[in-house]
């Protein structure tokens, strides 16, 4: 195996890190940007520029003490198209850090908690990812990266301006705070657009699975800060937090109301992605999201007695294409990747007992 | 009504800013429209730096030909231009913040919640700033010292601030 591959933890290992609040939140990150004094940024760098710059930051990072023991620590043209992909599946890198060759570099602790970019649209791009909801955790664990790192390099900064970044909406902090939600009470409770629209009104960003841009596939939602200056670190996080609990307390009355007003039609839904994600023989990716969304909420209503929400999560990574590609030499095209994805997710979910809703525990406890 | 960018074609598109309750209008035919990206609604930010750097700026000179690069503004360390900032919404280095500060203001108000830094602060800038609020607080003393006519005193702040101004000063 390769050397990232090598390096990157099992997928069901990673899928069983828990953490609080983590049957709607998935994940919390917390990212900052940084940039020399005096360089250019990356985009606008000439290549010699880039490449000091690369010299001088990939030492420094990969030598830092919340990256031992041992970190991943390579330029960007090591890693193959489809390696990246990965990465970029299990939001370790963007997707424009995915694009970067030599003069670009990644580093990576072993437990994956921590990722530095290096020579990304910043110089740096440092994130703490970390399971369920632990904004504060994941900020603590950033900033102690970023004041070691002060230590030897010295950052762009303007008393007015803060952190100087290559995007005027990264300036001043240079932090951007999220958490990945599930939301398919909100989304079957039709309340999903009015919290979206609350939550743009305070000034964060409700987001699709992989970002800017992206659709918000498998009732994936990601929730961030938009404003970056003008406001401490803390207060940010602060808000972002308070924001998520709000509505990780809507989707649990969402989901309540959706079981006693229209059992039915719940059932009915789990009940039939049940039977296509164990019966199907050809399935898009698209598809399999909204899918395992059903099943996840399923096992969360405890529908599936004995099947851990981790065998779900797996499952949500082993869908996405890169991931299908691991381990095959043939290049799969779109069309036989839909028939590989079926046949992966047959053999899975064939040990998941058949839903059985009088097992639900929604009602007695909380869900 | 005619284009204010081209003064040619008749004016189709007509954008209205509120800011800070001052409105500014700008009446623009298709072509001057598309050309600043105004027609273009997922590109809200962009048309903040238009108005910021360009049609704004044509307007209350009176109105240039369109493209007359007078006004165009090139960072000193970078080579980074006022159209690649149009062009990108991105800056070319640190101190491009310093040669846009005028075009970027007006959007970043509009961007963030304020455009005072509030968050952390690295330790070299942190004494710079301490610095500077140390020097200002001893002018001001410097001058209450002279206006009340108490001349040893004012000696003594005016020391002071030497000692501050001086290189590698203590804080």
């Amino acid at each position: 195996m390769t050397p990232i591959l090598n390096f990157l933890i099992p997928t069901t290992d990673a899928c069983r890190r828990s953490g609080p609040q983590d049957k709607i939140v998935f994940s919390s990150r917390v990212r900052l940007a940084r940039n020399l004094r005096g360089a250019p940024f990356p985009g606008h760098a000439k290549k010699v520029d880039r490449v000091k710059a690369f010299d001088q930051l990939m030492p420094a990072v990969s030598r830092l003490p919340q990256a031992a023991p041992d970190p991943y620590a390579e330029s960007m043209d090591k890693p193959t198209a489809q390696e990246k992909q990965i990465l970029v599946e299990r939001h370790l890198i963007s997707r424009e850090h995915a694009t970067k060759t030599a003069g670009s570099g990644l580093v990576l602790n072993q437990e994956e908690t921590l990722s530095i970019m290096v020579n990304e649209e910043d110089h740096l791009r440092m994130q703490s990812l970390l399971p369920g909801l632990q904004l504060h955790l994941a900020w603590k664990a950033i900033d102690e990266v970023d004041t070691c790192l002060q230590e030897q390099v010295e950052f762009a900064f303007h008393p007015q301006y803060g952190f100087l970044t290559a995007c005027p909406t990264n300036l001043g902090t240079g932090i951007r705070v999220s958490a990945m939600l599930h939301l398919p009470g909100l989304v079957l409770a039709e309340q999903i657009n009015q919290i979206i629209q609350a939550v743009s009104k305070l000034g964060l960003a409700v987001r699709g699975l992989y970002g800017e841009g992206t659709q918000a596939l498998g009732n994936i939602f990601q929730i961030s800060n938009q404003q970056t200056l003008g406001e401490s670190e803390q207060e940010i996080v602060e808000r972002l937090n308070k924001v998520v609990l709000q509505v990780i307390d809507h989707e649990e009355d969402a989901r309540i109301s959706q079981l006693e007003k229209r059992p039915n039609v719940l059932f009915n839904q789990i009940g039939r992605a049940y039977g296509i994600l164990s019966h199907a023989h050809t399935i898009s990716s698209n598809e399999t999201m909204n899918l395992l969304s059903l099943l996840r909420l399923g096992v969360d209503l405890g529908l599936f007695p004995g099947t851990p929400r981790t065998l779900v999560d797996e499952l949500f990574l082993l869908s996405q294409p890169a991931h299908l590609q691991l381990g095959r030499v043939e290049k799969l095209d779109a069309d036989h990747r839909d028939v590989v994805r079926a046949e992966m997710l047959r053999q899975r979910v064939k040990g998941v007992s058949t839903p059985d809703h009088t097992k639900t525990t929604a009602k007695t406890e909380s869900i | 009504m005619q284009c204010q960018v081209c003064k040619k074609a008749q004016a189709k598109v007509h954008y209205t800013q509120i800011h800070e309750n001052q409105m500014k209008k700008v009446d623009l035919c298709d072509a001057c429209a598309k050309e600043n990206g105004i027609n273009d609604p997922a590109s809200f930010a962009l048309t903040e730096i238009v108005l910021g750097l360009g049609a704004s700026k044509k307007l209350e000179d009176g109105g240039g030909a369109p493209g007359n690069a007078g006004s165009e503004v090139t960072c000193i360390h970078c080579g980074f231009t006022s159209a690649d900032l149009k062009k990108s919404g991105r800056l070319g280095c640190s101190e491009c913040y310093g040669t846009f500060a005028e075009a970027l203001e007006s959007l970043l108000k509009n961007m963030h919640k304020g455009t005072q830094h509030r968050g952390k602060v690295p330790p070299n800038a942190r004494r710079a700033i301490d610095l500077e609020a140390r020097i200002l607080q001893l002018e001001s003393e410097l001058k209450a010292a002279i206006s009340r006519e108490d001349f040893e005193s004012a000696a003594q702040f005016r020391d002071a601030i030497k000692v501050a101004r001086q290189p590698g000063a203590p804080v």
